[in-house]
């Protein structure tokens, strides 16, 4: 393998991380504060509809950004008034929420455009457009730092920067603010902030309506930069392998981070057969590396490579005691 | 004069149709230790989550410090100085204790100057009423002691006069429960007011200044303790006369029923708990397990109940029993005639959310008059079940109602009905009277002496001295595993026994 089909391999991991990445954050920060979410698919799916249809209609992406955020927050809050306010089960509303978003994108893209389910084909400001980071161009010259520079780090649409950004940010907002010292104590022991005075259910939502956001933004990045346009199903399972890498990475944001770019990789290798057969001398079928993601979560659940512990409270919904 | 610290006026509240508090009035004076006592079930929780904003009450007004304030919640508590020790604490096991402390009073959105803060105010805090603790240790890694200590942190760091602390030597050894009782007396020099809730007699007349007596949800009476007796207060709890010691004639100990020899159990982590056990009990006799929780007597009863391995010889009626293998568990061991009344009744002895008589059923669910067919017979075990609940008279009598509606003791008094009933030749009983109030604990304490009477032998695990001091014939005192000692109960006293279960002595 030559050092640019190592930087193709990497560029593609970058791509394709990116949408699990903002997916798993969305997923930490909704865990982090007791709330299971397995609606993280159908969220991301309903964002990349509604961002690439109103994007379609606007000429914006922006305005398409928005209306993905708006709509996957709207299932949030749906999924918040379901498991937070009337303490139903977290698991089955998530479902739900899969299912809903699975059935309507394509409906109401039928009833809009009548393109069989899918809206048209973005083009210019209705997309996102990848990035040209200064001097990419003159240092592409230069030996090794140059092709890293310009084909690997330059080159992605604004959002893969912004998803990247969110890691550290994410980590400072749960382990140096209040809100993180708060929102941390809600998905372990919501009784010890119930009695210290703070609204266990003002922080859940909070949380769910960041995870709607993020995944919004996760939405709008597969169907306005990554492709262009909305498909059926386009979302294909990101959600749950975010969930993966969210166990894998143990509910924290730096791990978060590896485990997605290390799933993102797989992908990459899936649409390369070529290099995993030079690099080992086996063809490997590209569904075992989609698999994978889910076969290492499970080998992380059975304890193998340390304790992956989930929030304490996760899943329970918060009653009151005496 | 001074206003009162807390004047709660005509207090009622009710659910649904049981009346919790029935207008309920009070006052405790700054700088005192006032107890409230009362059985489970009396009112006590309810009327201090009234207080600390958890319930708002159906009628009634709150002064504190003379003036007239509402309490709609937590945060309004807090505000009016009311700090509050669940018995349940309250505490993220994974965070620390600073964390702990200032989790809802941090000052502004970043935790660096509140975490520094707090650290401060944690060494005066410390030096100025002997709280020590570690700012820096996790929760989940100190002792209930300590996490206790965190909770007192809590309220005084929220700048809290009144603490009111709930049943708080539940979870306590006697030497921390002490320790507790010292830092009260502390805080209460200090100036601050505190309100103990409990239904221990005895601590009532070690720690209180005044004492509230509840009953049924109404305040029966309001007593200096200098001028009432434990006996008085027990009355006015209960209603009736109590008896306070178990009234017993001598054991007329039989043959050996239970022999166990160099009986030794490795746990999960390969802890060794017991270390070779040699202990006897004979038919017509309690043995009491005297000890620090955590000490081995609880595998003793796991192994002898048959849901932990051992090794050793053990034998019942002079045939051993199986310490592992297919034949070593509970079904094996009722079939052998061993009844067993586990500690944590909750967690073993009951499912919570299965009715009184399904509960009944467990582990005699192949009794023969169970049996319908393929089917199990319901009605037969409903029936069993209400002729039990009337014998041992649980309150209320009513077999369908969920095991998590009845209170402490009698769901206690299910388990030993189910285990008495069965006429077991040998009866494991841990902790019989943890969370029972004191009429139960009367009820329940006649009922062992009374099987001892029939000629059973019975194994006793309790870690209230006392109540071993009370029932057993013979008490052995455990310590890191071991046997420390066995002695006769009519010829030693607390003093002895508490220095062998230090580990001190022979």
């Amino acid at each position: 393998m030559d050092f640019l089909t190592l930087i193709q391999l990497l560029d593609s991991t970058v791509r394709l991380a990116t949408p699990l990445l903002l997916a798993c954050l969305a997923g930490l920060f909704s865990e982090r504060a007791g709330i299971f979410d397995i609606g993280l698919e159908g969220k991301m799916l309903a964002a990349a509809f509604f961002s690439a249809a109103v994007a379609a209609l606007s000429g914006s992406v922006w305005v398409g950004l928005l209306a993905g955020i708006g709509a996957s927050v709207a299932l949030s809050l749906l999924h918040g008034l379901a498991s937070i306010t009337f303490r139903g089960n977290q698991l089955i509303s998530g479902v739900a929420i899969n299912f809903l978003a699975a059935g309507l994108t394509v409906l109401i893209a039928q009833d809009w455009f009548s393109q069989g389910g899918r809206t048209p084909s973005l083009m210019g400001g209705a997309r996102f457009e990848p990035v040209s980071l200064p001097f990419a161009e003159a240092l592409s010259a230069v030996p090794f730092l140059g092709p890293v520079y310009s084909e690997l780090i330059s080159g992605h649409s604004v959002l893969v920067y912004l998803a990247f950004a969110t890691v550290p940010m994410t980590w400072w907002l749960l382990y140096r603010t209040r809100f993180g010292l708060r929102l941390r104590a809600v998905g372990e022991n919501p009784a010890a902030v119930d009695t210290a005075g703070v609204s266990v259910i003002g922080l859940r939502y909070a949380a769910v309506i960041i995870c709607g956001v993020l995944c919004g933004i996760a939405g709008a990045y597969l169907s306005t930069a990554l492709q262009a346009g909305f498909v059926k199903d386009m979302s294909a399972g990101r959600g749950f392998i975010a969930l993966a890498a969210l166990i894998f990475a143990k509910w924290r944001p730096w791990y978060a981070l590896w485990a997605t770019l290390l799933f993102g990789l797989f992908g990459a290798l899936e649409t390369r057969p070529d290099v995993i057969q030079s690099l080992i001398g086996i063809k490997v079928q590209g569904q075992l590396l989609a698999a994978l993601p889910y076969i290492m979560t499970v080998i992380i659940l059975a304890g193998f490579v340390g304790k992956a512990i989930p929030p304490r409270a996760g899943g329970e919904p918060y009653v009151k005691e005496r | 004069m001074t206003a009162p610290a807390i004047e709660l006026k005509g207090i009622s509240k009710a659910f649904g149709p049981v009346q919790a508090n029935k207008d309920i009035s009070i006052r405790v004076m700054p700088g005192t230790i006032h107890g409230i006592i009362g059985e489970n079930g009396a009112g006590k929780s309810t009327l201090m989550s009234i207080l600390y904003g958890f319930y708002k009450a159906d009628k009634g007004e709150i002064f504190i410090s003379g003036t007239k304030t509402e309490i709609p919640d937590s945060q309004a508590a807090i505000a009016a100085g009311i700090g509050m020790v669940f018995q349940h604490f309250k505490l993220v096991e994974n965070f620390t204790v600073l964390e702990n402390i200032i989790l809802g009073a941090e000052d502004g959105g970043l935790l660096r100057p509140s975490l520094a803060k707090a650290r401060k105010s944690l060494i005066g805090l410390a030096e100025e009423y002997g709280l020590n603790v570690d700012p820096d240790a996790l929760i989940e890694e100190i002792g209930v002691g300590m996490q206790q200590r965190v909770e007192i942190l809590k309220a005084l760091y929220r700048q809290a006069d009144i603490l009111i602390l709930d049943e708080p030597t539940g979870v306590l050894t006697p030497a921390e429960a002490d320790q507790l009782f010292r830092i009260l007396g502390r805080l209460r020099e200090e100036g601050k007011t505190i309100i103990l809730i409990t239904h221990k007699l005895r601590e009532i007349m070690e720690a209180t200044d005044t004492v509230s007596v509840m009953r049924r949800g109404e305040m029966t009476a309001t007593v200096k303790t200098s001028d009432t007796s434990p006996a008085e207060l027990a009355e006015l709890m209960v209603g009736r006369k109590v008896l306070l010691r178990v009234d017993k004639k001598p054991a007329a100990p039989g043959d050996v029923v239970l022999d166990i020899k160099g009986l030794r159990v490795v746990d999960d982590q390969k802890v060794e708990r017991l270390k070779g056990i040699d202990l006897q009990v004979r038919a017509g006799e309690i043995v009491g397990i005297a000890g620090v929780a955590g000490n081995g007597q609880s595998e003793l009863l796991e192994v002898l109940g048959g849901y932990a391995d051992g090794t050793g010889v053990v034998t019942l009626n002079g045939q051993t029993l199986d310490l592992s293998g297919k034949h070593s568990d509970g079904r094996s061991r009722r079939g052998r005639g061993i009844g067993h009344v586990p500690e944590d009744r909750q967690r073993e002895g009951l499912i919570m959310d299965f009715s009184a008589w399904e509960n009944t059923a467990f582990g005699y669910h192949r009794a023969e008059a169970y049996q319908s067919g393929l089917l199990l017979n319901n009605q037969a075990i409903r029936n069993d079940t209400a002729e039990k609940m009337a014998r041992f008279d649980v309150r209320p009598p009513n077999p369908a109602l969920a095991a998590k509606n009845f209170s402490g003791g009698n769901q206690q008094k299910i388990v030993l009905a189910r285990e008495i009933e069965r006429n077991p030749d040998l009866l494991l009983i841990g902790q019989p009277t943890r969370g029972v109030d004191i009429g139960a604990i009367e009820f329940i304490h006649q009922q062992i002496v009374a099987l001892r009477d029939q000629g059973k032998a019975i194994l006793l695990v309790s870690v209230e001295l006392e109540e071993i001091l009370a029932l057993a014939d013979r008490v052995a005192v455990m310590f890191d595993g071991h046997i420390m000692g066995e002695r006769l109960s009519s010829e030693t006293d607390e003093k002895e026994l508490g220095l062998l279960m230090a580990g001190v002595g022979s």
